[in-house]
Protein backbone atom coordinates (compact mmCIF):
# COMPACT_ATOMS: atom_id res chain seq x y z
CA UNK A 1 0.00 0.00 0.00
CA UNK A 2 1.12 3.47 -1.20
CA UNK A 3 2.03 5.73 2.05
CA UNK A 4 0.01 8.51 2.14
CA UNK A 5 0.83 12.26 3.87
CA UNK A 6 -0.91 11.07 6.65
CA UNK A 7 1.49 7.97 7.43
CA UNK A 8 3.36 9.61 10.55
CA UNK A 9 0.93 7.40 12.87
CA UNK A 10 1.81 4.09 10.78
CA UNK A 11 4.82 3.79 13.23
CA UNK A 12 2.96 3.09 16.25
CA UNK A 13 -0.06 0.79 14.82
CA UNK A 14 -1.84 -1.35 15.16
CA UNK A 15 -4.45 1.03 16.11
CA UNK A 16 -6.94 -1.23 18.18
CA UNK A 17 -4.52 -1.02 20.66
CA UNK A 18 -5.42 2.41 21.27
CA UNK A 19 -9.05 1.95 20.76
CA UNK A 20 -8.79 -0.48 23.38
CA UNK A 21 -7.27 1.55 25.91
CA UNK A 22 -9.69 4.16 24.94
CA UNK A 23 -12.72 1.43 25.72
CA UNK A 24 -11.29 0.20 28.94
CA UNK A 25 -11.57 3.75 30.14
CA UNK A 26 -14.88 4.03 28.60
CA UNK A 27 -15.93 1.49 30.50
CA UNK A 28 -14.36 2.18 34.09
CA UNK A 29 -15.96 5.22 33.50
CA UNK A 30 -19.24 4.38 33.09
CA UNK A 31 -19.16 1.84 35.94
CA UNK A 32 -16.78 3.74 38.33
CA UNK A 33 -18.63 2.21 41.01
CA UNK A 34 -17.89 -1.07 40.09
CA UNK A 35 -14.68 -0.71 39.84
CA UNK A 36 -14.32 0.68 43.32
CA UNK A 37 -16.50 0.65 45.67
CA UNK A 38 -15.00 3.62 47.48
CA UNK A 39 -16.51 7.13 48.15
CA UNK A 40 -14.30 9.33 45.96
CA UNK A 41 -15.13 12.21 48.71
CA UNK A 42 -14.37 10.27 51.76
CA UNK A 43 -11.63 11.78 53.62
CA UNK A 44 -9.37 10.45 56.12
CA UNK A 45 -7.03 12.94 57.86
CA UNK A 46 -5.29 10.50 59.09
CA UNK A 47 -3.79 9.22 55.87
CA UNK A 48 -2.98 12.48 54.36
CA UNK A 49 -0.69 12.33 51.16
CA UNK A 50 0.38 9.00 51.35
CA UNK A 51 2.24 7.58 48.35
CA UNK A 52 1.21 4.58 46.48
CA UNK A 53 0.69 1.17 47.88
CA UNK A 54 0.52 2.64 51.59
CA UNK A 55 -2.03 0.33 53.41
CA UNK A 56 -3.69 1.75 57.08
CA UNK A 57 -4.26 -2.50 57.56
CA UNK A 58 -8.14 -1.91 57.00
CA UNK A 59 -7.75 -0.41 53.74
CA UNK A 60 -5.26 -0.31 50.71
CA UNK A 61 -4.45 2.73 49.04
CA UNK A 62 -2.88 1.41 45.48
CA UNK A 63 -2.15 4.85 44.55
CA UNK A 64 -2.03 6.48 47.43
CA UNK A 65 -4.23 9.36 48.77
CA UNK A 66 -4.34 12.98 48.39
CA UNK A 67 -3.90 16.31 50.57
CA UNK A 68 -7.17 15.43 52.64
CA UNK A 69 -6.70 11.58 52.80
CA UNK A 70 -8.81 10.25 49.59
CA UNK A 71 -8.29 7.87 47.98
CA UNK A 72 -6.32 9.01 44.67
CA UNK A 73 -7.43 6.00 42.34
CA UNK A 74 -11.00 6.25 43.57
CA UNK A 75 -10.86 9.96 42.44
CA UNK A 76 -8.82 9.40 39.39
CA UNK A 77 -12.01 7.14 38.60
CA UNK A 78 -14.44 9.53 38.94
CA UNK A 79 -12.54 11.74 37.30
CA UNK A 80 -12.61 9.72 34.39
CA UNK A 81 -16.29 10.06 34.71
CA UNK A 82 -16.10 13.86 34.40
CA UNK A 83 -13.99 14.09 31.39
CA UNK A 84 -15.97 12.09 29.43
CA UNK A 85 -19.37 13.37 30.39
CA UNK A 86 -17.73 16.76 29.62
CA UNK A 87 -16.33 16.09 26.24
CA UNK A 88 -19.07 13.99 25.46
CA UNK A 89 -21.81 16.78 25.78
CA UNK A 90 -19.59 19.16 24.76
CA UNK A 91 -18.95 17.70 20.87
CA UNK A 92 -22.53 15.93 21.25
CA UNK A 93 -24.15 19.81 21.63
CA UNK A 94 -21.26 21.17 19.36
CA UNK A 95 -21.28 18.85 16.35
CA UNK A 96 -25.16 18.89 16.04
CA UNK A 97 -25.82 22.75 16.28
CA UNK A 98 -22.68 22.94 14.02
CA UNK A 99 -23.56 20.35 11.35
CA UNK A 100 -27.18 21.66 11.47
CA UNK A 101 -26.55 25.61 10.63
CA UNK A 102 -23.86 24.63 8.55
CA UNK A 103 -26.16 22.37 5.88
CA UNK A 104 -28.72 25.19 5.71
CA UNK A 105 -25.84 27.46 4.90
CA UNK A 106 -24.65 25.10 2.14
CA UNK A 107 -27.64 24.21 0.94
CA UNK A 108 -30.54 27.21 1.26
CA UNK A 109 -27.20 29.45 -0.04
CA UNK A 110 -28.18 33.38 -0.11
CA UNK A 111 -28.51 35.55 3.05
CA UNK A 112 -28.23 32.40 5.57
CA UNK A 113 -25.67 31.61 4.08
CA UNK A 114 -24.01 34.58 4.56
CA UNK A 115 -25.17 35.29 7.87
CA UNK A 116 -24.19 31.81 9.32
CA UNK A 117 -20.75 31.82 7.84
CA UNK A 118 -20.07 35.06 9.35
CA UNK A 119 -21.09 34.49 12.68
CA UNK A 120 -18.85 31.21 12.64
CA UNK A 121 -15.56 33.24 11.08
CA UNK A 122 -16.33 36.07 14.08
CA UNK A 123 -16.63 33.05 17.00
CA UNK A 124 -13.50 31.66 15.28
CA UNK A 125 -11.52 34.78 16.03
CA UNK A 126 -12.10 34.55 20.13
CA UNK A 127 -9.84 32.72 21.25
CA UNK A 128 -11.88 29.65 23.49
CA UNK A 129 -9.62 30.16 26.16
CA UNK A 130 -10.32 33.88 26.71
CA UNK A 131 -14.40 32.94 25.92
CA UNK A 132 -14.22 30.55 28.77
CA UNK A 133 -12.51 32.70 31.49
CA UNK A 134 -15.01 35.84 30.44
CA UNK A 135 -18.13 33.29 30.88
CA UNK A 136 -16.97 32.00 33.80
CA UNK A 137 -16.45 35.32 35.36
CA UNK A 138 -20.21 36.50 34.54
CA UNK A 139 -21.93 33.24 35.21
CA UNK A 140 -19.50 31.38 38.29
CA UNK A 141 -17.90 27.92 37.34
CA UNK A 142 -19.89 24.81 37.00
CA UNK A 143 -19.85 21.59 35.29
CA UNK A 144 -23.06 22.87 32.90
CA UNK A 145 -21.21 26.05 32.24
CA UNK A 146 -17.95 24.57 31.36
CA UNK A 147 -20.00 22.16 28.79
CA UNK A 148 -21.84 25.22 27.62
CA UNK A 149 -18.85 27.42 26.95
CA UNK A 150 -17.22 24.43 25.09
CA UNK A 151 -19.93 23.55 23.39
CA UNK A 152 -20.77 27.48 22.35
CA UNK A 153 -16.76 27.87 21.15
CA UNK A 154 -16.08 24.97 18.97
CA UNK A 155 -19.53 24.79 17.08
CA UNK A 156 -17.86 26.97 14.00
CA UNK A 157 -15.42 24.38 13.22
CA UNK A 158 -18.69 21.34 12.75
CA UNK A 159 -20.41 24.05 10.68
CA UNK A 160 -17.15 24.68 8.26
CA UNK A 161 -16.55 21.81 7.38
CA UNK A 162 -20.67 20.30 6.68
CA UNK A 163 -20.88 24.04 4.78
CA UNK A 164 -17.49 23.14 2.36
CA UNK A 165 -19.40 19.43 2.30
CA UNK A 166 -22.68 20.52 1.53
CA UNK A 167 -21.78 22.45 -1.11
CA UNK A 168 -20.32 20.02 -3.22
CA UNK A 169 -22.76 17.35 -2.48
CA UNK A 170 -25.82 19.47 -3.56
CA UNK A 171 -24.99 20.36 -6.74
CA UNK A 172 -25.11 16.68 -7.79
CA UNK A 173 -27.24 15.34 -9.84
CA UNK A 174 -29.25 13.08 -7.77
CA UNK A 175 -29.59 15.69 -4.96
CA UNK A 176 -31.43 17.68 -7.90
CA UNK A 177 -33.01 15.23 -9.41
CA UNK A 178 -35.16 13.87 -6.10
CA UNK A 179 -35.45 18.21 -5.48
CA UNK A 180 -37.08 17.89 -8.72
CA UNK A 181 -39.46 14.82 -8.30
CA UNK A 182 -40.89 17.02 -4.93
CA UNK A 183 -39.07 15.72 -1.94
CA UNK A 184 -38.99 17.84 0.83
CA UNK A 185 -35.95 20.40 1.82
CA UNK A 186 -35.79 18.70 5.05
CA UNK A 187 -35.49 14.67 3.44
CA UNK A 188 -32.75 15.62 1.28
CA UNK A 189 -31.06 17.16 3.97
CA UNK A 190 -31.61 14.50 6.82
CA UNK A 191 -32.00 11.33 4.36
CA UNK A 192 -29.52 12.46 1.31
CA UNK A 193 -27.15 15.05 2.00
CA UNK A 194 -25.61 14.13 6.04
CA UNK A 195 -25.57 10.90 4.96
CA UNK A 196 -22.84 11.61 2.32
CA UNK A 197 -20.75 14.03 4.43
CA UNK A 198 -20.81 12.18 7.53
CA UNK A 199 -17.69 10.87 7.19
CA UNK A 200 -15.13 13.95 7.28
CA UNK A 201 -17.62 15.24 10.53
CA UNK A 202 -16.78 12.10 12.20
CA UNK A 203 -12.79 12.53 11.87
CA UNK A 204 -13.70 15.93 13.08
CA UNK A 205 -15.69 15.31 16.25
CA UNK A 206 -13.00 12.34 17.08
CA UNK A 207 -10.22 14.76 17.06
CA UNK A 208 -12.05 17.18 18.76
CA UNK A 209 -13.24 14.93 21.55
CA UNK A 210 -9.51 14.43 22.53
CA UNK A 211 -8.97 18.26 22.37
CA UNK A 212 -12.59 18.86 24.93
CA UNK A 213 -10.53 16.34 27.21
CA UNK A 214 -8.03 19.02 27.21
CA UNK A 215 -9.93 22.15 27.51
CA UNK A 216 -11.78 20.57 30.70
CA UNK A 217 -8.46 19.73 32.08
CA UNK A 218 -7.00 22.74 31.86
CA UNK A 219 -10.10 25.00 32.95
CA UNK A 220 -10.64 22.76 35.76
CA UNK A 221 -7.12 23.48 36.04
CA UNK A 222 -7.21 27.33 36.39
CA UNK A 223 -10.72 26.82 38.46
CA UNK A 224 -12.59 27.43 35.94
CA UNK A 225 -13.92 24.36 35.04
CA UNK A 226 -15.33 21.73 37.62
CA UNK A 227 -15.28 22.81 41.14
CA UNK A 228 -13.72 20.88 44.10
CA UNK A 229 -14.73 18.32 45.87
CA UNK A 230 -16.03 16.87 42.38
CA UNK A 231 -13.23 14.78 41.03
CA UNK A 232 -11.43 15.94 37.79
CA UNK A 233 -8.02 15.03 36.52
CA UNK A 234 -8.17 18.92 36.20
CA UNK A 235 -8.83 20.09 39.74
CA UNK A 236 -6.72 16.95 41.16
CA UNK A 237 -3.87 18.30 39.12
CA UNK A 238 -4.35 21.89 40.19
CA UNK A 239 -4.36 21.42 43.92
CA UNK A 240 -1.69 18.32 43.67
CA UNK A 241 0.55 21.27 42.59
CA UNK A 242 1.19 23.00 45.50
CA UNK A 243 2.24 18.76 47.12
CA UNK A 244 5.16 18.54 44.03
CA UNK A 245 7.52 18.41 47.02
CA UNK A 246 6.25 16.26 49.22
CA UNK A 247 3.90 14.14 46.83
CA UNK A 248 4.44 13.63 43.33
CA UNK A 249 2.13 11.20 42.89
CA UNK A 250 -0.92 13.44 43.13
CA UNK A 251 0.17 15.55 40.03
CA UNK A 252 1.83 12.96 38.11
CA UNK A 253 -0.74 10.08 37.75
CA UNK A 254 -3.92 11.69 36.70
CA UNK A 255 -1.68 13.84 34.33
CA UNK A 256 -0.63 10.21 32.43
CA UNK A 257 -4.75 9.16 32.07
CA UNK A 258 -5.15 12.33 30.66
CA UNK A 259 -1.93 12.14 28.32
CA UNK A 260 -3.02 8.47 27.36
CA UNK A 261 -6.45 9.19 26.35
CA UNK A 262 -5.33 12.45 24.45
CA UNK A 263 -2.78 10.39 22.38
CA UNK A 264 -5.44 7.03 22.45
CA UNK A 265 -7.99 9.84 20.51
CA UNK A 266 -5.24 11.49 18.29
CA UNK A 267 -4.12 8.13 17.18
CA UNK A 268 -7.60 7.12 15.92
CA UNK A 269 -8.84 10.34 14.87
CA UNK A 270 -5.55 10.76 12.60
CA UNK A 271 -6.28 6.39 11.99
CA UNK A 272 -9.96 7.24 10.40
CA UNK A 273 -8.98 10.51 8.86
CA UNK A 274 -6.69 8.44 6.67
CA UNK A 275 -9.63 5.77 6.25
CA UNK A 276 -12.02 8.62 4.75
CA UNK A 277 -10.21 11.50 3.36
CA UNK A 278 -6.86 9.83 1.82
CA UNK A 279 -6.36 13.77 0.50
CA UNK A 280 -5.87 15.76 3.45
CA UNK A 281 -2.80 16.90 4.15
CA UNK A 282 -1.37 15.60 8.09
CA UNK A 283 -2.43 18.69 10.05
CA UNK B 1 -7.76 43.03 0.30
CA UNK B 2 -9.85 45.51 1.54
CA UNK B 3 -12.71 43.57 1.73
CA UNK B 4 -10.76 41.05 3.82
CA UNK B 5 -9.52 43.47 6.60
CA UNK B 6 -13.89 44.70 6.39
CA UNK B 7 -13.99 40.90 7.53
CA UNK B 8 -11.70 41.57 10.28
CA UNK B 9 -13.38 44.44 11.21
CA UNK B 10 -16.46 42.66 11.29
CA UNK B 11 -15.05 40.25 13.41
CA UNK B 12 -13.95 43.01 15.84
CA UNK B 13 -17.40 44.54 16.06
CA UNK B 14 -18.75 40.97 16.72
CA UNK B 15 -16.25 39.85 19.52
CA UNK B 16 -17.33 43.54 21.01
CA UNK B 17 -20.95 42.70 20.71
CA UNK B 18 -20.56 38.63 22.23
CA UNK B 19 -18.32 40.08 24.86
CA UNK B 20 -21.33 42.93 25.65
CA UNK B 21 -23.94 39.66 25.63
CA UNK B 22 -22.36 37.44 28.18
CA UNK B 23 -21.63 40.97 30.48
CA UNK B 24 -25.48 41.27 30.32
CA UNK B 25 -26.08 37.30 30.64
CA UNK B 26 -25.73 37.42 34.36
CA UNK B 27 -28.79 39.40 34.40
CA UNK B 28 -27.37 42.27 36.45
CA UNK B 29 -23.83 43.16 35.57
CA UNK B 30 -23.78 45.69 38.52
CA UNK B 31 -23.53 42.92 41.01
CA UNK B 32 -20.51 41.82 39.17
CA UNK B 33 -18.78 45.47 39.67
CA UNK B 34 -19.30 46.26 43.16
CA UNK B 35 -17.14 45.43 45.64
CA UNK B 36 -18.08 42.61 48.47
CA UNK B 37 -20.20 44.01 51.12
CA UNK B 38 -21.66 46.70 49.40
CA UNK B 39 -25.03 48.20 50.86
CA UNK B 40 -27.80 48.42 48.13
CA UNK B 41 -27.47 52.18 47.89
CA UNK B 42 -23.82 51.41 47.05
CA UNK B 43 -25.47 48.96 43.99
CA UNK B 44 -28.44 51.45 42.99
CA UNK B 45 -25.63 54.64 42.62
CA UNK B 46 -23.13 52.84 40.91
CA UNK B 47 -25.61 51.27 38.82
CA UNK B 48 -27.04 54.88 38.33
CA UNK B 49 -23.37 56.08 38.22
CA UNK B 50 -22.64 53.57 35.03
CA UNK B 51 -25.83 53.76 33.62
CA UNK B 52 -27.00 50.22 33.83
CA UNK B 53 -30.66 51.22 34.43
CA UNK B 54 -30.80 52.88 31.03
CA UNK B 55 -32.29 50.85 28.07
CA UNK B 56 -29.89 48.04 26.92
CA UNK B 57 -29.25 49.43 23.15
CA UNK B 58 -28.54 53.07 24.48
CA UNK B 59 -25.79 50.70 26.90
CA UNK B 60 -24.57 49.00 23.52
CA UNK B 61 -23.78 52.09 21.68
CA UNK B 62 -22.40 53.47 24.44
CA UNK B 63 -19.95 50.68 25.60
CA UNK B 64 -19.14 50.79 21.18
CA UNK B 65 -18.24 54.47 22.04
CA UNK B 66 -16.12 54.01 25.20
CA UNK B 67 -14.24 51.45 23.08
CA UNK B 68 -13.60 53.55 19.94
CA UNK B 69 -12.05 55.69 22.20
CA UNK B 70 -9.81 53.19 23.89
CA UNK B 71 -11.31 53.51 26.92
CA UNK B 72 -12.29 50.19 29.02
CA UNK B 73 -12.88 51.43 32.06
CA UNK B 74 -11.26 51.60 35.88
CA UNK B 75 -10.16 48.88 38.04
CA UNK B 76 -12.61 48.79 40.86
CA UNK B 77 -9.76 47.17 42.77
CA UNK B 78 -6.41 48.76 41.96
CA UNK B 79 -8.47 52.38 40.70
CA UNK B 80 -5.79 52.71 37.52
CA UNK B 81 -7.15 52.45 34.08
CA UNK B 82 -7.47 48.59 33.57
CA UNK B 83 -5.97 49.29 30.23
CA UNK B 84 -2.55 50.37 32.10
CA UNK B 85 -2.75 46.92 33.91
CA UNK B 86 -3.16 44.93 31.21
CA UNK B 87 -0.27 46.64 29.05
CA UNK B 88 2.50 46.74 32.30
CA UNK B 89 2.19 42.74 31.83
CA UNK B 90 1.96 42.28 27.60
CA UNK B 91 5.56 42.27 27.64
CA UNK B 92 5.94 39.77 29.94
CA UNK B 93 3.61 37.22 27.80
CA UNK B 94 5.84 38.58 24.64
CA UNK B 95 8.84 37.23 25.86
CA UNK B 96 6.98 33.54 26.85
CA UNK B 97 5.34 33.88 23.40
CA UNK B 98 8.50 34.16 21.94
CA UNK B 99 10.38 31.46 23.90
CA UNK B 100 8.01 28.93 23.11
CA UNK B 101 8.50 30.07 19.39
CA UNK B 102 11.84 29.24 19.38
CA UNK B 103 11.59 25.92 20.89
CA UNK B 104 8.54 25.01 18.51
CA UNK B 105 10.34 26.42 15.85
CA UNK B 106 13.97 25.32 16.59
CA UNK B 107 12.62 21.52 17.05
CA UNK B 108 9.39 21.31 14.65
CA UNK B 109 11.42 22.29 11.72
CA UNK B 110 14.07 20.14 11.51
CA UNK B 111 12.28 17.29 13.20
CA UNK B 112 9.42 18.26 10.10
CA UNK B 113 12.52 17.70 7.79
CA UNK B 114 14.01 14.56 8.81
CA UNK B 115 10.39 13.08 8.83
CA UNK B 116 9.65 13.95 5.77
CA UNK B 117 12.97 13.53 3.87
CA UNK B 118 14.47 10.41 5.81
CA UNK B 119 11.36 8.82 6.50
CA UNK B 120 11.74 5.59 7.34
CA UNK B 121 15.48 5.99 9.15
CA UNK B 122 16.80 5.74 12.33
CA UNK B 123 16.17 9.82 12.44
CA UNK B 124 12.29 9.91 12.05
CA UNK B 125 11.91 6.49 14.35
CA UNK B 126 13.18 8.82 16.77
CA UNK B 127 11.27 11.62 15.80
CA UNK B 128 7.54 10.31 16.04
CA UNK B 129 7.19 9.92 19.33
CA UNK B 130 8.73 13.26 20.38
CA UNK B 131 5.62 14.45 18.14
CA UNK B 132 3.44 12.33 19.57
CA UNK B 133 4.11 13.27 22.94
CA UNK B 134 4.17 17.09 22.29
CA UNK B 135 1.12 16.95 20.70
CA UNK B 136 -0.97 15.12 23.45
CA UNK B 137 0.46 16.56 26.06
CA UNK B 138 -1.52 18.88 28.21
CA UNK B 139 0.40 21.59 29.13
CA UNK B 140 -0.02 21.97 32.87
CA UNK B 141 0.97 18.89 32.82
CA UNK B 142 3.70 18.77 31.37
CA UNK B 143 4.83 22.03 32.66
CA UNK B 144 4.41 20.31 36.57
CA UNK B 145 6.29 17.43 35.43
CA UNK B 146 9.30 20.22 34.20
CA UNK B 147 9.08 21.66 37.44
CA UNK B 148 9.38 18.28 39.84
CA UNK B 149 12.45 17.04 37.14
CA UNK B 150 14.64 20.12 36.21
CA UNK B 151 13.13 22.52 39.45
CA UNK B 152 12.38 19.65 42.57
CA UNK B 153 14.83 17.14 42.00
CA UNK B 154 17.78 18.46 40.04
CA UNK B 155 17.60 21.75 40.84
CA UNK B 156 18.50 23.45 37.65
CA UNK B 157 16.49 25.83 36.90
CA UNK B 158 13.80 28.02 39.22
CA UNK B 159 10.34 27.03 39.21
CA UNK B 160 8.62 30.12 38.62
CA UNK B 161 8.18 33.63 38.61
CA UNK B 162 10.71 35.48 36.30
CA UNK B 163 13.27 36.83 38.30
CA UNK B 164 16.53 35.49 35.98
CA UNK B 165 16.91 34.84 32.37
CA UNK B 166 16.85 31.22 33.09
CA UNK B 167 13.10 31.48 34.61
CA UNK B 168 12.02 31.10 30.87
CA UNK B 169 13.43 28.07 29.46
CA UNK B 170 10.78 25.61 31.61
CA UNK B 171 7.55 28.22 30.68
CA UNK B 172 9.00 28.03 27.41
CA UNK B 173 9.08 24.01 26.63
CA UNK B 174 5.74 23.54 27.81
CA UNK B 175 4.49 26.18 25.91
CA UNK B 176 6.46 25.39 22.76
CA UNK B 177 5.65 21.91 22.97
CA UNK B 178 2.37 21.95 20.98
CA UNK B 179 3.12 24.28 18.36
CA UNK B 180 6.70 21.81 17.81
CA UNK B 181 4.00 18.94 16.77
CA UNK B 182 1.89 21.14 14.44
CA UNK B 183 5.12 22.48 12.71
CA UNK B 184 6.64 19.14 12.27
CA UNK B 185 3.80 18.05 11.08
CA UNK B 186 2.93 20.76 8.73
CA UNK B 187 6.64 20.97 7.45
CA UNK B 188 6.51 17.31 6.77
CA UNK B 189 3.30 17.33 4.55
CA UNK B 190 4.52 20.11 2.32
CA UNK B 191 7.86 18.29 2.22
CA UNK B 192 5.87 15.50 1.37
CA UNK B 193 4.05 16.96 -1.59
CA UNK B 194 7.23 18.33 -3.26
CA UNK B 195 9.12 15.25 -3.32
CA UNK B 196 6.58 14.11 -5.19
CA UNK B 197 7.10 16.44 -8.13
CA UNK B 198 8.75 16.19 -10.93
CA UNK B 199 11.30 18.93 -10.72
CA UNK B 200 12.62 16.81 -8.16
CA UNK B 201 12.85 13.45 -10.13
CA UNK B 202 14.59 15.68 -13.14
CA UNK B 203 16.86 16.70 -10.40
CA UNK B 204 17.36 13.30 -8.75
CA UNK B 205 17.76 11.75 -13.16
CA UNK B 206 20.46 14.75 -13.70
CA UNK B 207 22.97 13.25 -10.85
CA UNK B 208 22.54 16.44 -9.00
CA UNK B 209 23.12 15.10 -4.86
CA UNK B 210 20.54 14.73 -2.94
CA UNK B 211 21.19 16.60 0.37
CA UNK B 212 21.97 20.36 -2.74
CA UNK B 213 18.26 18.94 -3.92
CA UNK B 214 16.64 18.62 -0.83
CA UNK B 215 18.35 21.97 0.41
CA UNK B 216 18.33 24.18 -2.81
CA UNK B 217 14.90 23.28 -4.13
CA UNK B 218 12.59 21.02 -1.72
CA UNK B 219 13.01 23.19 1.35
CA UNK B 220 12.84 26.99 0.31
CA UNK B 221 10.15 25.79 -1.93
CA UNK B 222 8.01 23.22 0.72
CA UNK B 223 8.86 26.88 3.65
CA UNK B 224 6.19 28.72 1.23
CA UNK B 225 2.84 27.32 3.23
CA UNK B 226 4.97 26.52 6.26
CA UNK B 227 5.25 30.40 7.03
CA UNK B 228 1.45 31.23 6.80
CA UNK B 229 1.26 28.70 9.63
CA UNK B 230 3.38 30.48 11.84
CA UNK B 231 1.08 34.06 11.94
CA UNK B 232 -1.64 31.48 13.17
CA UNK B 233 0.55 29.25 15.66
CA UNK B 234 1.61 32.54 17.18
CA UNK B 235 -1.56 33.15 18.11
CA UNK B 236 -1.80 29.94 19.61
CA UNK B 237 0.71 30.74 21.44
CA UNK B 238 -0.38 33.49 23.08
CA UNK B 239 -3.65 31.73 24.29
CA UNK B 240 -1.79 29.00 25.45
CA UNK B 241 0.15 31.56 27.87
CA UNK B 242 -2.98 31.69 30.23
CA UNK B 243 -2.00 27.79 31.37
CA UNK B 244 1.32 28.10 31.20
CA UNK B 245 1.71 31.60 33.03
CA UNK B 246 -0.51 29.39 35.51
CA UNK B 247 1.80 26.91 36.12
CA UNK B 248 5.19 28.53 36.20
CA UNK B 249 3.79 32.00 37.85
CA UNK B 250 4.87 33.83 35.15
CA UNK B 251 3.71 37.71 35.82
CA UNK B 252 2.06 37.72 32.41
CA UNK B 253 -1.54 38.71 31.09
CA UNK B 254 -2.66 35.20 31.32
CA UNK B 255 -1.88 35.37 35.00
CA UNK B 256 -3.48 38.60 35.56
CA UNK B 257 -6.33 37.30 34.05
CA UNK B 258 -6.64 34.70 36.57
CA UNK B 259 -5.71 36.72 39.29
CA UNK B 260 -8.03 39.30 38.06
CA UNK B 261 -11.13 36.38 37.74
CA UNK B 262 -10.14 35.42 41.89
CA UNK B 263 -10.46 39.41 43.05
CA UNK B 264 -13.52 39.97 40.49
CA UNK B 265 -12.30 42.44 39.03
CA UNK B 266 -14.84 42.32 36.04
CA UNK B 267 -13.42 45.04 34.20
CA UNK B 268 -9.58 43.91 34.08
CA UNK B 269 -11.36 40.57 32.96
CA UNK B 270 -12.70 42.23 30.24
CA UNK B 271 -10.20 44.07 29.05
CA UNK B 272 -8.00 41.29 28.56
CA UNK B 273 -10.38 39.21 26.63
CA UNK B 274 -11.24 42.20 24.12
CA UNK B 275 -6.90 42.48 23.93
CA UNK B 276 -6.40 39.01 23.15
CA UNK B 277 -9.46 38.55 20.96
CA UNK B 278 -8.32 41.53 19.24
CA UNK B 279 -4.34 40.30 18.80
CA UNK B 280 -5.78 36.98 17.71
CA UNK B 281 -7.76 38.74 14.94
CA UNK B 282 -4.64 40.80 13.55
CA UNK B 283 -2.52 37.62 13.42
CA UNK B 284 -5.02 35.63 11.40
CA UNK B 285 -4.81 38.90 8.80
CA UNK B 286 -1.39 38.72 9.16
CA UNK B 287 -1.88 34.95 7.99
CA UNK B 288 -3.87 35.88 5.22
CA UNK B 289 -1.78 38.18 4.02
CA UNK B 290 1.07 36.61 4.24
CA UNK B 291 -0.65 33.22 2.46
CA UNK B 292 -1.67 35.56 -0.48
CA UNK B 293 1.92 37.48 -0.58
CA UNK B 294 4.07 33.64 -0.73
CA UNK B 295 1.65 32.12 -3.62
CA UNK B 296 0.00 35.09 -5.46
CA UNK B 297 -2.50 32.41 -7.35
CA UNK B 298 -4.44 32.58 -3.87
CA UNK B 299 -6.70 35.77 -4.07
CA UNK B 300 -8.16 37.22 -0.82
CA UNK B 301 -11.88 36.63 -1.41
CA UNK B 302 -13.21 34.87 1.76
CA UNK B 303 -15.89 32.69 0.90
CA UNK B 304 -19.05 33.85 1.63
Amino acid sequence: MQAGPNDLWVFIRPVWVFVLVLLCIFLIAVFAPFVTSHDPNYQNLLARLKPPGYSTGSRFYLLGTDELGRDLLTRIVYGARISLLVAFLSVSISLTFGVLIGMVAGYFRGFLEVLIMRMADIFLSIPAILLAILTVAVLGPSLLNLVLVLAFTRWPRYTRVAYAQTLSVAGSLYIKSSAYSGTSNTRILMRHILPNILAPLIVLATLEFGLMILFEGGLSFLGLGVQPPMPSWGSILSVGRNYISSAWWIVTLPGICLFVVVLSINVLGDFLRDKFDPRSLGR
Amino acid sequence: MLQRVGYSLVALIGVVSIVFGILHLSGDPVLLLVPEGATQQDIDNLRHALGFDRPLYVQYFEYLRNLSRVDLGVSIIQQIPVLEIVLSRVSFTLYLALGGFFVAAGIGFPVGVILGVFRGSLGAKIAVPLVLVGQSMPTFWSGIMLIIIFSVNLGWLPSSGAREFSSIILPSIALGALSMATFARITRACILEEISKDYVTAANAKGISFTRVVFHHIIPNASLPIITVVALEVANLLTGAVIVETVFAWPGVGLLAIEAIEARDFLLVQAIVLFGSLIYIILNLVADFLYAYVDPRVKLVATP
